[in-house]
């Protein structure tokens, strides 16, 4: 029965002020009823004040065999990273 | 929750009474919370089954607190424990539809539902219980059977509206349970005594919005009311009062072995 509802993606934000981050994913056939199991399957250790359900068709990848040309080049590009500035004393921790 | 029995509105009335009023909440909770544990490792989808062993361990855990504060006002040094695993069925004081077997996927959930509807209404009423010890287990617990019943109202729109085959077998099961239903309503000489002293609700108040939730719920589901049909339980030859099925004998075999076989077993 599950195989033929679709699957869908959960995202959950732990508190507020955070991002909600990926947990896992599960089978609903509608996205109300995704939120309902998500709640089921993923909260129930008080882990989450927001769900996010999209479903995992609706997701577009990056594909892993461009891992190459996607990544590699800002391998070599460490001046992208602000590490090169001094930060006065008085300012403490950034 | 702490504090001498006086000083809380169970002083007022005959401590029996509010300990059979106290067993039959927690019964419920404890005999329906078993049933709905039987699915686990069994539903329909995998979701489904986190979800109803969800549903059971909230029972389970409202039940705690109920025998807990029974135990407490009979004043016997018992504890929940103790009256869940070491009494026979006669002392059971459950509704008799929460111990009906699960049958297929649509009994148990109008099961569930016509439970639920009941069981949130009670609950709200007792959150203003003039027992502060009362009130504070409802409130925890309306809580998680407001998602119950938000739960097990909509699968039952969904299979009520459903396919052929779903739409019937809801049916079949909502005329099958629906005469266990009078007994929850039913009032007797403890709810009279309970609703005196301002401790609980009169169960036969609480059919108006118990009536209302169901004729939403089912007319959206397209299901039929079966409407007045002969019921079990309401001449005061119930699960209440200790009258029970079949079904409650094989319950206990199972829930209370291990406590009989090995008596005071921790783990």
């Amino acid at each position: 029965m599950s195989s033929e509802w679709p699957l869908w993606e959960i995202f959950i934000r732990g508190q507020h002020g955070l991002n909600h981050r990926h947990v896992g994913s599960l089978h609903a056939p509608d996205a109300e009823m995704a939120i309902r199991n998500a709640r089921d399957v993923y909260t129930r250790r008080n882990e989450g004040v927001s769900i996010w359900v999209v479903r995992s068709n609706d997701i577009t990848a990056s594909s892993p065999s461009e891992k190459g040309p996607l990544f590699d080049p800002s391998n070599s590009k460490v001046y992208r990273h602000p590490t090169f500035f001094d930060i006065p004393e008085e300012i403490g921790h950034m | 929750m702490a504090g001498s029995v006086e000083a809380n509105a169970v002083g007022a009335v005959d401590r029996a009474v509010c300990v059979e009023w106290l067993q039959r909440v927690g019964d419920n909770a404890l005999i329906l919370g078993h049933r709905v544990s039987e699915w686990c490792g069994h539903a329909p989808a995998l979701e489904e089954d986190i979800a109803l062993a969800n549903q059971a361990l909230d029972l389970i855990g409202q039940c705690q607190l109920w025998l807990g504060l029974a135990a407490e006002v009979e004043g016997k040094g018992r504890t929940a424990d103790q009256i869940a695993y070491l009494r026979d069925a006669g002392a059971f004081r459950n509704l008799l539809l929460v111990e009906r077997p699960n049958g297929d996927f649509g009994q148990t959930l109008i099961r569930q539902f016509l439970f639920d509807a009941f069981h949130i209404a009670l609950l709200r009423a007792l959150t203003e219980s003039s027992d502060p010890r009362v009130a504070g287990i409802a409130a925890k617990a309306v809580k998680e059977v407001a998602y119950h019943l938000e739960r097990s109202a909509d699968l039952v729109v969904r299979l009520g509206d459903g396919t052929a085959e779903s739409h019937d077998r809801m049916q079949k099961a909502l005329d099958l349970l629906f005469p266990y239903t009078g007994e929850m309503f039913t009032d007797d000489a403890t709810d009279r005594a309970m609703a005196e002293a301002g401790i609980a609700p009169l169960p036969s108040r609480l059919k108006p919005e118990w009536d209302r939730t169901v004729a939403d719920v089912l007319e959206e589901a397209t299901l039929t009311q079966p409407g007045q049909v002969w019921q079990h339980g309401v001449k005061g030859q119930g699960g209440k009062t200790g009258v029970h099925s079949e079904y409650l004998g094989f319950i206990l075999a199972e829930m209370q072995f291990l406590q009989r076989a090995y008596p005071g077993a921790t783990w």
